[in-house]
């Protein structure tokens, strides 16, 4: 369970939001809504400990996520604008260190499995230099099936995608739902997850 | 440890892809130190006796240069984020991170050392001398570089930024690197100088990673 407490955001002098309140229990999917530079990312990045909050409170499972920090960050997975892909590593060495790195170690075929289901089983070993935005950005994706965290907060992640992988990351979303999964995202592209309904958060 | 030994493959990797950037710091060493004695004349006496401190400024510089490698890519790729967020402490992984660092661009300077030790007529045992200080120096070097690289990071001018923070730092390391090398030419012996650098190298170590930490907080907010 992931709960915020009226939390504020200053970014330079301008307050972004104030005594914003959500909740987020398993199987729910929260959908973050509002106008460019309404303070999307920033909550977010907020929600995931990258930002401390002006004020408010964020807590995991009732305990603020500052001090459960190492438990906290164990069950979430975040998906940034930069894909934090390395464009001198191929599609596979990129997918398997992120997975060492975050401290959950695939086997070699999951994280081809893994990469293939995204459709990139044909450019494993190629540098990611030579893929496209959008074919990086599944590399990225691609750590969604791998990964154990029960929380996933995604920000934009549709943005560069085409109509199949749009429809890939929406049976992902369902099926870590359905799973008792919970999801924070942002986006300005209609999403359907089949069986949910989500609840939105509207930033003015 | 797992994430670390991953971490360590990830950076060892990047860099034997880009050969590049650690050769071109260690020719930038090599250069600088070979200037000195066209400026100063081929006087053997005179080479000899700033031999040491000539090595140790040019190791300086080289180190300093490759500092804004240290977190600049990750920062702008978003490899930087997705590390803070790794239930790993931060300070466990700042501590790989320099460790490669060192590796890739310290390693090297103190093996190209000795060659251009000879060209200023430096001894074997003075030689000895001038690795072992390198050695114990050029990782306090990246330890200290790293505050100012993570502190720097995401500004606009910040290359030019970092030698202003970080050289003042580093004349300890200089003078008793240097002073090493010296003590051995004079014949007054280079152990104090040497442990005195072992103690730096200490004590950067225990400190520096979390700086770096708190640095990288305020810098990627």
């Amino acid at each position: 369970m992931l709960e915020g407490k009226s939390l504020a955001c200053v970014r330079g002098e301008r307050t972004l939001f104030s005594r914003l309140d959500f909740a987020l229990g398993e199987g729910e999917l929260l959908l973050v809504q509002g106008a460019n530079g309404s303070g999307k990312t920033s909550l977010l990045r907020m929600v995931c400990g990258l930002l401390a909050p002006e004020f408010g409170e964020i807590s995991w499972h009732g305990e603020a996520i500052a001090s459960c920090r190492e438990r906290y960050h164990a069950d979430m997975v975040y998906f940034g604008h930069a894909p934090a892909v390395k464009e001198d590593l191929s599609a596979f060495e990129n997918l398997d260190l992120a997975c060492r790195l975050a401290g959950f170690p695939a086997g070699r075929d999951d994280v081809k499995g893994a990469l293939g289901y995204l459709g990139l089983g044909h450019c494993l070993d190629l540098p990611a230099r030579s893929l496209s935005q959008g074919q990086r950005r599944r590399v990225a994706l691609a750590r969604l099936l791998l990964t154990r965290a029960r929380l996933w907060i995604l920000d934009e992640p549709l943005t560069a995608l085409d109509q199949a992988a749009l429809h890939l990351v929406q049976s992902l979303l369902g099926e870590h739902l359905a799973k008792g999964g919970m999801v924070m995202l942002t986006t300005h592209q209609p999403v359907a997850v089949a069986g949910v309904v989500p609840k939105t958060l509207q930033l003015s | 440890m797992n994430a670390i030994s991953a971490l360590l493959r990830r950076e060892l990797t990047l860099a034997m892809r880009r050969r590049g950037d650690a050769l071109t710091a260690l020719f930038f060493f090599v250069i600088v130190a070979s200037l000195f004695p066209l400026g100063v004349g081929p006087d053997p006496k005179l080479l000899h006796l700033m031999g040491g401190g000539v090595v140790w400024v040019a190791a300086l510089l080289a180190a300093m240069l490759s500092l804004g490698r240290l977190f600049a890519a990750d920062h702008a790729d978003g490899t930087l984020e997705q590390l803070i967020l790794t239930p790993t402490s931060p300070v466990v992984w700042i501590a790989g991170k320099i460790l490669a660092h060192w590796l890739v661009s310290g390693v090297p300077l103190i093996l190209m050392a000795p060659v251009l030790g000879i060209q200023f007529g430096l001894s074997g045992a003075e030689l000895a001398v001038l690795m072992w200080s390198l050695l114990l120096g050029t990782p306090a070097l990246s330890l200290i570089g790293a505050i100012g690289a993570a502190l720097t990071l995401g500004l606009r001018g910040g290359g030019v930024l970092v030698s202003l923070l970080v050289l003042p730092l580093y004349v300890p390391v200089l003078i008793f690197g240097a002073g090493a090398v010296d003590g051995a030419i004079s014949g007054l012996g280079s152990e104090a100088h040497l442990s005195l650098l072992g103690g730096i190298l200490i004590l950067a170590f225990m400190l520096t990673p979390w700086a770096v930490a708190a640095a990288l907080r305020i810098s990627i907010e």
